[in-house]
């Protein structure tokens, strides 16, 4: 290891990861950092294609990880059925890149496919200490283990895949304190949006994130990486957790973890990751547990998020112009009056999935809502696996059942409805109670109105046809 | 790439803060190979839909503005997704920069691989340009990236900051691979170091 940094100087988890990827300096002050890990998905045929333009080869194929996510169908396993032919291209394109170049990849007759951040961490391949990178903003996610992961763009990929390395400045650092306990019906993903709804979804621009407090580290992994994948949305660089026995139970015994006398090296270097007593951060923001409600969108931005007992902003008490008429517009769009409680609004569709809530909790905290209730009658429910083995090891629990008894499609892993590039959209002017992580205009589709939520709050919604609060539900609820 | 030349050209407003990705270069031209004009699918639903509606079309669409290469937009340009085709969209349509109080960070890091110049201003000048922008549809604004200094309509001189290295690029029409290519060694002696520590490669077959 090359630490060469200053002892006396207490440092951040992410300044030991950085210092310790550090190739060299430019003279603008910018770092090439190398880089340990590269996840590749479907879309990075562009990347592929600037790399053989140029005649070179990917430098670390094994250091390089493919799975086609974005544009496999759900309703099938058969890349012919796709009907759009240059969809299909890209989905074969990923396949046939990483076999030219040798790079691991896990199709869609395997059981190991599925979303890169889920597939990532459940496979083994994100270890504590490593810098991650993927052509997919959503990397962020794999920070859940205590690494440095970030999305890049097509350039930046076939850059990395010519020189496993990627010149970066340095970022800000941010320490996100979250301290107390989570009360029943609230989750990861209400703890990330009230976040990104107190500091904004430019709030962490140019930062690293690092999440902190008796909340965080009382969340399972699961929980850890559904934070962490949302801190794009608050503008962030990156988010990452310290590393503690939460991340090596998680991690021991992992298809790509470290082995025997490796491993146990590695959890010893490992647990010297956390940030010194005393690290300094740019910026320290804290928040309250208690005082988290399950949440959910009403715009069209992430940062448009209130707690479900609560109503639609009204624009006319908004005293700034260009505020006032972006909250306007959002309404518009959402089809919402101001003032309208959020319990009021009814729903078309259900989207139980994505990277952000496509793992084996996310399912399990939702068929606990749905078993022995039905969908809403006009409601189309969907649960779509994060990967081929989250969808396996619900099917051995009989999630699957709970789901289809209730009305829900059950659909093989992929992206799925998130983004919709593989077909799956909402339909124009539809309303989407949605357990991913963008309410973009038009991001499930043109004209689709999404909410965002947990998939407690998803699965509420599908049953009652409407948004309500999971907490009235529940067991023991009155 | 192309040399990046001095602009004197309509600079387009778009008074908005939080413009993504998603808006600028739907999902659904994410297949689209790099050789089509991504052009033609620059703001495609915002710009349809507005077509549609009683609203005045969408400003890339009215007159002063179509051959506009500067736009100036409001806080947090090109938030949300990594795609590099949001880039290409607006490179495509004849933008050669964007200004704006921020921006995502991978936009901007994308766009200035891409012979686009995200040009950040103070929220405050930013407001200002926007405003002249509006009562005066069709001025013209100035950047030039040699002096690092953008001119307003009225004469107003703001100075921005670029990485050097990246406007070296710019100016040029250099690619960065090329510079990381000649300093191949230093990746080579670093990977031996990191490679002999088994904590960095246990899981390397
Ligand atoms: S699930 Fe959604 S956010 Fe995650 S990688 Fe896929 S498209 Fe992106």
């Amino acid at each position: 290891m090359n630490s060469m940094t200053d002892k006396s100087e207490p440092q951040t988890l992410f300044e030991k990861i950085w210092s310790r990827h550090r190739i060299m300096e430019r003279p603008d002050g910018q770092v090439l950092l190398y880089i340990d890990n590269h996840l590749v998905q479907d879309g990075s045929a562009p990347a592929f294609e600037m790399l053989r333009r140029r005649g070179l080869a990917p430098r670390a194929p094994d250091r390089t990880f493919a799975t086609p996510d974005h544009y496999v169908p759900t309703d099938s396993r058969d890349l012919d059925s796709m009907p759009d032919p240059e969809k299909r291209r890209m989905a074969q394109a990923l396949q046939q890149d990483s076999a030219r170049a040798g790079i691991q990849f896990f199709g869609v007759d395997d059981p190991r496919q599925g979303i890169l951040h889920v597939v990532g961490p459940e496979q083994g391949l994100s270890w504590p200490g490593t810098i991650i990178v993927c052509g997919d903003s959503h990397t962020s996610t794999h920070g859940a283990m205590g690494a440095l992961a970030f999305g890049i763009g097509a350039t930046e990929v076939s850059h990395v895949l010519a020189t496993q390395a990627l010149w970066q400045r340095k970022p800000k650092t941010m320490k996100v304190s979250v301290e107390g306990a989570l009360t029943a019906g609230v989750s990861a993903k209400d703890v990330v949006l009230r976040i990104i709804g107190e500091i904004g979804t430019a709030g962490a621009t140019g930062h690293v994130i690092e999440y902190a407090g008796s909340t965080i580290t009382g969340l399972t992994m699961e929980g850890r990486l559904t934070v962490c994948n949302m801190s794009i949305e608050a503008g962030a660089r990156a988010g990452m957790i310290a590393p503690d026995d939460t991340t090596f139970q998680y991690l021991a015994g992992r298809p790509f973890a470290p082995k025997g006398k490796d491993w146990d090296e590695a959890v010893a270097r490992w647990r010297t990751l956390p940030s010194d007593p005393g690290a300094r951060f740019d910026r320290e923001v804290t928040l309250n547990a208690r005082e988290i409600a399950p949440m959910v969108t009403w715009g069209t931005s992430p940062e448009d998020v209130i707690p479900i007992t609560g109503r639609v902003p009204d624009p006319a008490a908004v005293p700034q112009a260009d505020r006032r008429e972006a909250l306007a517009r959002a309404l518009a769009y959402m089809d919402l009056a101001p003032g309208t409680a959020m319990t009021d609004v009814a729903i078309d569709h259900v989207f139980i999935g994505s990277c952000t809530n496509g793992r084996i909790e996310d399912l399990r905290s939702a068929a606990a809502i749905i078993k022995g209730r039905k969908v809403a009658a006009g409601v189309e429910a969907w649960a779509v696996p994060g990967s081929g083995l989250v969808k396996a090891q619900a099917e051995a629990e009989g999630l699957d059942r709970i789901f289809r008894d209730a009305g829900f499609q059950w659909r093989y892993a992929g992206c799925s409805m998130c983004l919709g590039t593989n077909g799956d959209v909402v339909a124009p002017g539809k309303r989407c109670a949605s357990t991913t992580n963008r309410n973009f205009v038009g991001r499930q589709g043109p004209g689709s109105r999404t909410h965002l939520l947990s998939p407690m709050m998803a699965a509420a919604a599908a049953v009652t046809g409407r948004f309500i609060d999971v907490r009235q539900l529940m067991q023991g609820a009155a | 790439m192309k040399p990046f030349e001095a602009l004197d050209s309509v600079a387009v407003p778009l008074a908005q803060s939080n413009v993504d990705t998603d808006q600028i270069l739907p999902a659904r031209y994410l297949q689209k190979p790099r050789a089509d004009d991504f052009g033609a699918y620059l703001f495609r639903d915002l710009r349809a839909r507005m077509r549609g509606s009683n609203e005045p079309p969408f400003v890339l669409d009215q007159d002063p503005y179509r051959n506009g290469r500067i736009l100036v937009a409001q806080r947090n340009f090109g938030c949300g997704s990594s795609r590099e085709h949001a880039v290409w969209a607006l490179y495509d349509h004849g933008f050669r920069a964007v200004i704006a109080p921020s921006f995502g960070d991978i936009f901007a890091s994308n766009a200035l691989k891409n012979g686009l110049l995200p040009i950040v201003l103070p929220e405050a000048a930013v407001a200002a340009l926007l405003k002249i922008l509006r009562a005066t549809p069709g001025a013209r604004v100035i950047v030039d990236l040699a002096t690092q200094t953008v001119v307003a309509p009225g004469g107003t001189v703001h100075e921005f900051s670029v990485d050097p290295f990246a406007k070296h690029c710019l100016m040029n029409g250099l690619d960065e691979l090329d510079y990381t290519l000649s300093q191949v060694q230093q990746i080579v002696d670093f990977e031996r170091r990191y490679n002999a520590d088994s904590v960095n490669t246990g899981r390397r077959r």
